[in-house]
């Protein structure tokens, strides 16, 4: 198809045009691009304020600005980044965009709701943006009480207020994903034939739905608090400030996993399609996500180890850590024998899957670090917590993100990328980041805390190390963000399957039409069936040969 | 305290040791998975890297004895990381019997710490080599944290109740000190210096500039003034109970439910009198919230603690 066909032909793109038509639309592949580019938004907000932590942390003095400025940068950091950006990354962007598509129905199971989990989540925003504007918030995104709920003088209740709000759009769209895949699911489409991202999003969707309404009571908690003055969480009123700490991390440690579970799922949509090879121990890679959506909730306490917890508390604490560090283990394995016996490509995607492999390893490694208790006495709040989720939630998470939005690509807008650049773009983030946070294990082991705006000497080379990583990172971050837009209008038209994949979605037009589908298919053959050679053959109804 | 360039923080004290060996141990593992990972990743990338278009693999949908094979050898592993830490772990909980304690109160944004024998630093902390030191932990704001990296040890120190940690330095010297929770403006101002001095060096900086009054000293005064003593008679013939022999013993509450005399207990007994009454005693105690500083509180509390062995003394004489 040339470029003149796909801009007669009707798609989901053009069937009307206007601000209108985008704000009010209710298919998912429109809110999908709403979040697409809200997101986009705050992860460069985010971006910026770590690029200004960065530059203050050059030297030990605290001389680009004041404690209590630097302070109020972190934090924005952490809440613009995890609640504002990598909570709603993969599910809402490339969830919202497949989820449908991949299970062969024709939108989610309610397509309002789904519109409505977008306004509440950008009133969220509003309100943390609000806070922002006005002054800041100086809490950590920990919000750890007494400090946030009486003595911080900053904008917390109207900051917490934000994720609070924002929050009913993550329990919104955990719902409408768990309804839409037990419900749409297209004829023959079995569970044992979802792709792995469908079923990540599942268990993504089921610490959405659980998870999230804790958060919102704690933080609520703390709004009260200050508001209306009561000691919930204040010692001298005989309240108790650990109580927080164990709301909090109720949903926070789940949290973790809101983040990274959505990219296992895109890495084992990658790599099968650039090894063309079924998935390795599919049932294995589908129930460990599963395993991780349960265990992720029976391990708040490893943050909280040295808060004066029961000794035998932190026991079973650290004990139930290391198995949910399992789950993680066993995907590991089995994307790795993916690759064995493949036939491999080097696209763009598959640079990113393959650094994820990588870092994520490495995350989860230092993860075991974290979670031995002896250790973990003397790593705790310092960089050495800081690299290991960075190490999780940029290495891993935001790799998977960028692979996947490069992946689909070509599916949502009907163009390809430049290809070059692409992988230029993901070699450059691959080395900056490995150099922005590598050292910090170094730091955290030497014994710097985090949230430390002046530091002792000594640690200034490494921190000088880190900054430049961090300079080297955001170019590889906004390299994509120029030649995605350019390949909106410039880019090479894609066709319907670029990469030869499998998979409903690569079966309908790029872009799709608005019904996704012409007819409903019917799906014969499990997932990854990269051995058969016409694909169509595995959806139209006439049974494949495999 | 060197302010080179250094990739490795000093060890000095008997778990920094410890601490690292297990630390090594962990490095170990990773390293043989992150390179196992990493090469089999290049490996497999450069060795099946697609050669035509055409290509089609065969198939390999997966291999139970493989799976439970990296099911089972990172349990073990893991298994292995947990005991080690654990049992590392709980020696942190439990100093030796013959550990000196001082206290540390905790405040936006100093350290204030107490030695028994009266003497008060700031920022601050001297302790001797080759003792276990045990500090008792307090803070009268927002929640701190007691970091000594060359220690390997940190403990959060919260508002209104006692948290504990132990240390035994080997090494004579100067030590950071930070604050590792954040508590607001100033927490990277949080700082002190950790003095590990010989013991005769110790015994002499305690002897310069002190108040001449010890913990006990000033807790017994405390102990007066407020009129503690009018109710709590030694003998037990007051209104309250009799403190002598309390601390570190099972009390019986109204409704029948026990708890031991801790710090934490004794704390709340003066702040909050009402929260736990002991069993045939009416609830007459004066608050006393407010009226006594966090300092006065643990100086109360060492007070109660000598009681004991001052009564054990007086009756062999
Ligand atoms: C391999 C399994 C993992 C284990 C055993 C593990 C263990 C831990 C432990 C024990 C801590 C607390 C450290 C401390 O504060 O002293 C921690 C912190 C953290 N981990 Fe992991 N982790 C693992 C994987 C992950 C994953 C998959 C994520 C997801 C993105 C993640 C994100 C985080 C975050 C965000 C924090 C720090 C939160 C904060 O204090 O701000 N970790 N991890
Ligand atoms: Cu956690
Ligand atoms: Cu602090």
């Amino acid at each position: 198809m040339n470029a003149v066909e796909t801009e007669r032909r009707e798609h989901y793109l053009n069937v009307n045009y206007g601000l209108k038509s985008w704000l009010l639309t209710t298919d998912h592949k429109r809110i999908a691009w709403l979040y697409l580019v809200s997101v986009t938004f705050f992860f460069f907000i985010g971006g910026l304020f770590a690029t200004l932590i960065r530059l203050e942390l050059l030297t030990p003095q605290g001389d680009l600005v004041q404690a209590e400025t630097y302070n109020k940068f972190f934090t924005m950091h952490g809440v613009t980044m995890i609640f504002f950006f990598l909570i709603p990354s993969i599910p809402a962007v490339l969830g919202n965009f497949l989820i449908p598509m991949m299970i062969g129905a024709r939108d989610l199971a309610f397509p309002r709701l789904n519109l409505a989990s977008w306004y509440i989540y950008i009133l969220g925003g509003l309100f943390t943006l609000t806070a922002a504007a006005a002054g800041g918030v100086d809490t950590g995104w920990t919000f750890y009480t007494p400090y946030s709920s009486i003595y911080s003088n900053t904008n917390v209740a109207l900051t917490v207020i934000g994720i609070f709000i924002t929050g009913f759009s993550s329990i919104l769209t955990g719902l409408n994903f768990v309804v839409t895949i037990h419900k749409m699911r297209a004829p023959g489409m079995t569970w044992f034939r979802l792709p792995l991202f469908v079923w990540s999003h599942y268990a993504t969707s089921i610490i959405f739905v659980l998870g999230t309404p804790v958060l919102a009571i704690s933080l609520a908690l703390v709004a009260i608090e200050r508001l209306f003055d009561l000691g919930i969480f204040d010692p001298t009123r005989g309240g108790d400030p650990l109580l927080f700490q164990h709301l909090f991390w109720f949903y926070s440690h789940p949290a973790v996993y809101i983040m990274i579970l959505p990219g296992m799922g895109v890495i084992s949509e990658l790599i099968p399609c650039f090894s063309r090879k079924r998935v390795f121990g599919y049932e294995f890679v589908a129930f460990s996500s599963l395993a991780i959506a349960v265990l992720g909730f029976l391990v708040w306490g490893h943050h909280m180890f040295v808060s004066g917890q029961s000794v035998y508390a932190g026991m079973v604490f650290s004990l139930l850590s290391f198995l949910v560090a399992i789950p993680s283990a066993i995907k590991v394995f089995n994307w790795t024998a993916t690759l064995y016996k493949g036939s491999i490509s080097y696209d763009a995607p598959m640079l990113y899957a393959l650094g994820f492999i990588g870092l994520f390893t490495i995350g989860g490694l230092t993860g075991l670090f974290v979670a031995t208790l002896g250790v973990n006495i003397h790593v705790h709040d310092t960089y050495f917590v800081i690299a290991h989720f960075h190490y999780i939630m940029v290495g891993s998470a935001v790799m998977a993100y960028m692979g996947g939005i490069h992946f689909w690509w070509p599916k949502m807008t009907g163009r390809m990328y430049p290809e070059g650049w692409a992988r230029l773009a993901a070699l450059i983030i691959f080395i900056g980041f490995n150099l922005t946070f590598f050292p910090q294990f170094v730091l955290g082991y030497l014994g710097m805390p985090r949230r430390y705006h002046v530091y002792p000497p000594e640690f200034q080379v490494l921190n000088v190390m880190s900054s430049a990583g961090a300079s080297i990172l955001a170019v590889g971050y906004v390299l994509p963000l120029v030649y995605m837009i350019w390949s909106l209008r410039y880019g090479a038209v894609a066709g319907k399957n670029p990469w030869r994949a499998r998979g409903l979605e690569w079966e309908t037009l790029s872009p799709p039409p608005t019904d996704n589908f012409e007819v409903t298919p019917l799906v014969t053959a499990e997932a990854y069936a990269y051995d058969v050679a016409e694909p169509e053959a595995l959806y139209s109804g006439r049974p494949a040969h495999v | 305290m060197s302010l080179g360039f250094s990739l490795f923080p000093e060890q000095a004290s008997t778990m920094a040791g410890r601490v690292d060996a297990l630390f090594f141990f962990l490095i170990g593992v990773a390293v043989f998975f992150v390179s196992l990972i990493f090469f089999l990743v290049v490996f497999f990338a450069v060795k099946y890297r697609r050669r035509s278009e055409d290509e089609r693999p065969m198939p390999i949908t997966g291999n139970l004895a493989l799976e439970i094979f990296w099911i089972v050898v990172p349990l073990g592993l893991t298994m292995v990381m947990f005991i080690w830490g654990a049992l590392l772990f709980f020696d942190t909980y439990h100093p030796p019997k013959n550990a000196v304690e001082i206290n540390v109160v905790a405040k936006q944004w100093m350290w204030k710490a107490q030695h028994p024998q009266g003497q008060r630093e700031i920022n601050e902390l001297h302790v001797p080599v080759g003792q276990a030191i045990k500090l008792m932990l307090t803070s009268e704001d927002v929640i701190h944290d007691f970091f000594v990296p060359a220690f390997r040890i940190k403990k959060d120190v919260l508002p209104g109740r006692y948290t504990t940690m132990w240390f035994q330095a080997t090494k004579p010297g100067a030590y950071h000190l930070f604050c590792a929770q954040y508590c607001g403006t100033q927490h990277s101002g949080m700082i002190g210096r950790i003095v590990v001095m010989e013991p005769a060096d110790y015994v002499r900086w305690l002897g310069g500039g002190a108040t001449g009054v010890s913990m006990t000293e000033a807790g017994e005064k405390l102990f007066q003034r407020l009129g503690c003593s009018t109710c709590h008679r030694p003998d037990g013939t007051g209104q309250g109970p009799s403190l002598v022999g309390l601390f570190g013993k099972p009390v019986e509450l109204q409704g029948g439910k026990t708890v031991t005399a801790d710090e934490n207990y004794i704390r709340e007994s003066i702040l909050d009198p009402r929260a736990k009454i002991t069993a045939r005693y009416q609830p007459v105690m004066p608050i006393f919230k407010g009226l006594v500083s966090e300092e006065g509180i643990l100086q109360l509390i060492a007070y109660i603690k000598s009681l004991e062995r001052q009564e054990r003394e007086r009756t062999q004489r």
